[in-house]
């Protein structure tokens, strides 16, 4: 007879009581991973990506137009450098916590300190690539008549792509990386499900691992995707 | 609070609470140098064997990447889940992140020296351990240096997140995550130590850099 029990038994709610696995808290639990993906798992990784892209491009434009200017007027960029060394010294849980207080508990508040942290990184390695394009290069290209915005655009900026773009590797790897910190703050990212997995006793070892790992995923695919990229934008660097 | 006065008082809690951080300062710098010392013992002879035999190349790439891809708090609390809450987990966890800067400049500072130079050591006779120690050493030093300060730099910075870890003699972390008991002013403060400590840090081995760069420069 189905739907119907009989009576006077015991009525237990049942409300799951996990798996083995998970009852034992061992290493990693697969069908916990599968189960809670839709819900946890995968919104915390939409939302890093996005704060990583972010991130990545108001930092890439902050310090492409500061890496024009130390590398147009030389003067400023012992300065320059120094002051985007500072910032990354600064350790991101003290920017995190100050922050708090002044821009509350927002996305912006993890956001800005990932951005000066990427800052340090892309200045160093946009300066250093438009520096090292060989006196010989410029030389010619002044012999060839070209302006020298067209010196710029056509000669200095091609030949550095490649440091720009090991710098964006970086950058984008270490945002990665360090927005999980700011979850501690603020639920956002994957550093969230990590946080989670810390706060209860003796640790949920399978929420630890599966987020752990998929940032560590997110951040080799962003590198393998830049490097293909960096690739694609010169061409001329293939011919081996 | 107003960013400006925020700033003031963290400047004053530094002379009115010294004794304090001086204390979180040491336990800071003993976590961070413990594991860079362990991680140079670990990083340094494999990365000059691999750059010594020219192979590796993938692997001392992928090092570094994945390296800078570990998410810190993901792998403290690994350690742990693994090794119980304490100094050694979070100095395990701090090892694994100095390993790849060392390891990769380890390898390009040796694979980069002048082939020439090392046949010449080998026609002169000199065993491949001699070559590594005596010529192969001193020649990428710079380079090697460079990349010791960079971990150096990353892990004293990064030593603090044993403060959210939760870790008894969290050093200057500890006073960072809780603002509760410290105050903004407090943590700002704990924060310009960090900062000062890394500084420091980048200075001193950027001397030793520059010394090790001169010694090899070509004397006119």
């Amino acid at each position: 007879m189905i739907g119907f029990h009989e009576a006077g038994g015991p009525v237990i709610p049942n409300f799951g009581r996990g798996t083995d696995c998970l009852r034992n808290n061992h290493w990693f639990c697969p069908s916990w991973v599968r189960e809670n993906w839709g819900d946890t798992l995968q919104p915390a990784l939409i939302q890093h990506i996005e704060l990583t892209l972010v991130v990545v491009a108001i930092g890439f434009a902050i310090a492409f137009l500061l890496a024009l200017a130390g590398f147009r007027w030389r003067f400023l960029d012992p300065p320059l450098g120094a002051a985007t060394d500072v910032l990354y010294t600064l350790p991101s849980i003290a920017l995190f916590t100050v922050l708090v207080s002044i821009t509350g508990l927002e996305v912006i508040t993890i956001a800005i300190p990932l951005v000066a942290y990427t800052l340090f990184i892309l200045y160093r390695n946009i300066v250093t690539g438009l520096r090292s394009v060989p006196a010989d290069v410029l030389e010619s290209a002044r012999g060839m008549g070209l302006t020298r915005r067209q010196t710029f655009t056509k000669v200095e900026l091609p030949l550095a792509t490649p440091a720009i773009m090991a710098g964006l590797r970086i950058a984008t790897v270490s945002t990665i990386s360090i927005a999980t910190i700011g979850a501690f703050f603020i639920n956002y990212g994957l550093g969230t499900p990590i946080f989670d997995a810390l706060g209860v006793a003796d640790i949920f070892r399978t929420k630890l691992l599966a987020a752990g790992g998929l940032v560590i995923l997110l951040a080799l695919v962003a590198d393998v995707l830049l490097s293909l990229l960096q690739r694609a934008l010169t061409p001329w660097s293939r011919t081996r | 609070m107003m960013l400006a006065s925020l700033f003031i008082e963290a400047l004053r809690f530094i002379p009115d609470n010294a004794h304090l951080l001086l204390d979180k300062a040491v336990e800071t710098a003993k976590l961070a140098f413990t594991a860079l010392g362990i991680a140079v013992l670990i990083a340094l002879p494999i990365g000059l064997w691999l750059g010594h035999k020219h192979r590796g190349l993938t692997f001392a790439l992928g090092v570094s990447s994945v390296g800078r891809a570990l998410p810190t708090i993901a792998l403290i609390g690994l350690f742990i889940a693994w090794l119980g809450v304490g100094f050694w987990n979070v100095t395990a966890a701090l090892v694994v992140l100095g390993i790849p800067p060392i390891l990769t400049n380890a390898y390009f500072a040796v694979d980069g020296v002048d082939r020439d130079v090392v046949e010449a050591a080998r026609g002169m006779g000199l065993t491949e351990r001699q070559i590594v120690t005596g010529v192969e050493l001193p020649l990428g030093l710079p380079l090697l240096l460079a990349g010791i300060r960079t971990a150096a730099v990353f892990v004293v910075a990064t030593a603090t997140i044993a403060g959210i870890a939760g870790v008894q003699a969290g050093g200057l972390g500890q006073i960072m995550a809780n603002p509760v008991v410290y105050g903004q002013p407090g943590v700002l403060a704990a924060a310009f130590v960090v900062a000062a400590m890394a500084l420091l840090t980048n200075f001193a081995l950027g001397l030793a850099q520059q010394a090790a760069s001169r010694r090899m420069a070509p004397r006119a």
